[in-house]
């Protein structure tokens, strides 16, 4: 299924959980935050949460800034 | 800061206590090594930085945090790029997501910016003060990057804001503190019957000196970025900003001179072998 990725078309199993395409990505999650169609997923909930055709997800870290 | 030093209490805001009256940002640097550098010589045990997306092509790029030991700076995550209350609240809880899977403590507290447009960099106050309440209601300490409006000043801190941040001059552009009177209006109303309120002077400041005029004006501290990230030599410039920093507050701790029309001798006037002229 298709699914959004921090704005860009990304293919993954249906039925993926957040937390499988975090490890596919091979992302630590102890920094960085996922947002699901704009609610937050706190990262106890990430396994358990999954991911249905046309979901829109932020994946993000800490950059540089003022 | 050297609080031994100053023999100055430390900087409190809210329930974070800082040793440190200089905030630095960590945005703009050549590279993150330079940054980490310049961090280490400010002297900044708080260290503010942005909620970006995560790069997904560059997996094994340089990641920020493979140069900031989180264990020795607490972190201030904020809102930088939102241009309204909802996002700002957004971004912040994403931000206090992060800190939190690193342990960090800065994670209950926000540097909240909302922007009004991308020439100035302004903040929207109507905006900022939404967001401030729901922000608080949320659980976070929210520090607002402001105006030096006082009126607006008075707003955020009644809003539940823990620091009101008002800008010397618009971010990163070096101008320094362009209206002091109206930063010691904020002063006044902020630390009325609540002295210890803290109030940061936030962007702007471009210099040393700009920094120690900012905190002669009897503000808690200052949080700059470019200031030091696009000197020529931001190492050096780290230690001017710290030292400036430093004599800045000492400065106001002892109490400058009345200013005055005309002079006074500093030598006495008995015992002159001279003869004064009329």
């Amino acid at each position: 299924m298709q699914i959004q990725v921090n704005g860009e078309s990304r293919e993954v199993e249906a039925g993926a959980s957040v937390g499988q395409l975090l490890d596919q990505l091979r992302l630590d999650p102890r920094s960085l935050a996922v947002e699901l169609n704009l609610q937050l997923v706190p990262r106890a909930n990430h396994h358990e949460t999954q991911l249905a055709e046309g979901d829109q997800l932020e994946v993000v870290t800490l950059v540089g800034g003022g | 800061m050297s609080t031994e030093t100053c023999n100055d209490a430390a900087l409190t805001i809210g329930t974070h206590t800082l040793k440190s009256r200089l905030i630095v940002g960590t945005g703009k640097y050549a590279n993150y090594a330079l940054m980490g550098e310049s961090l280490e010589r400010s002297g900044a045990d708080c260290i503010t930085v942005a909620i970006r997306r995560e790069r997904l092509i560059d997996a094994d790029g340089n990641n920020l945090l493979d140069f900031i030991d989180t264990d020795r700076y607490t972190l201030l995550p904020n809102t930088a790029g939102c241009f309204n209350a909802d996002d700002a609240v957004r971004v912040a809880r994403l931000g206090r997501e992060i800190l939190l899977g690193l342990e960090n403590p800065g994670a209950d507290w926000v540097k909240l910016e909302v922007l009004s447009d991308t020439k100035t960099l302004l903040p929207d106050p109507v905006a900022t003060i939404e967001a401030t309440e729901r922000l608080v209601a949320d659980g976070f300490q929210v520090l607002c990057y402001s105006s030096d409006d006082p009126v607006i000043a008075r707003r955020l801190k009644e809003a539940g804001a823990t620091s009101v941040m008002p800008a010397g001059s618009p971010i990163g552009s070096g101008q320094g503190v362009l209206n002091p009177n109206n930063i010691r209006i904020c002063l006044e109303y902020l630390k009325d019957g609540d002295p210890d309120y803290p109030v940061i002077v936030d962007a702007g400041v471009g210099s040393a000196s700009d920094v120690s005029i900012a905190m002669e004006l009897g503000v808690d501290g200052v949080l700059l970025n470019t200031g030091i990230a696009h000197a020529a030599d931001p190492l050096r410039m780290a230690d001017a900003m710290r030292l400036g920093t430093e004599s800045g507050r000492l400065s106001y701790l002892a109490g400058r001179i009345p200013k005055k029309l005309y002079a006074t001798a500093s030598s006495p006037d008995e015992g002159l072998i001279t003869a004064k002229p009329r």
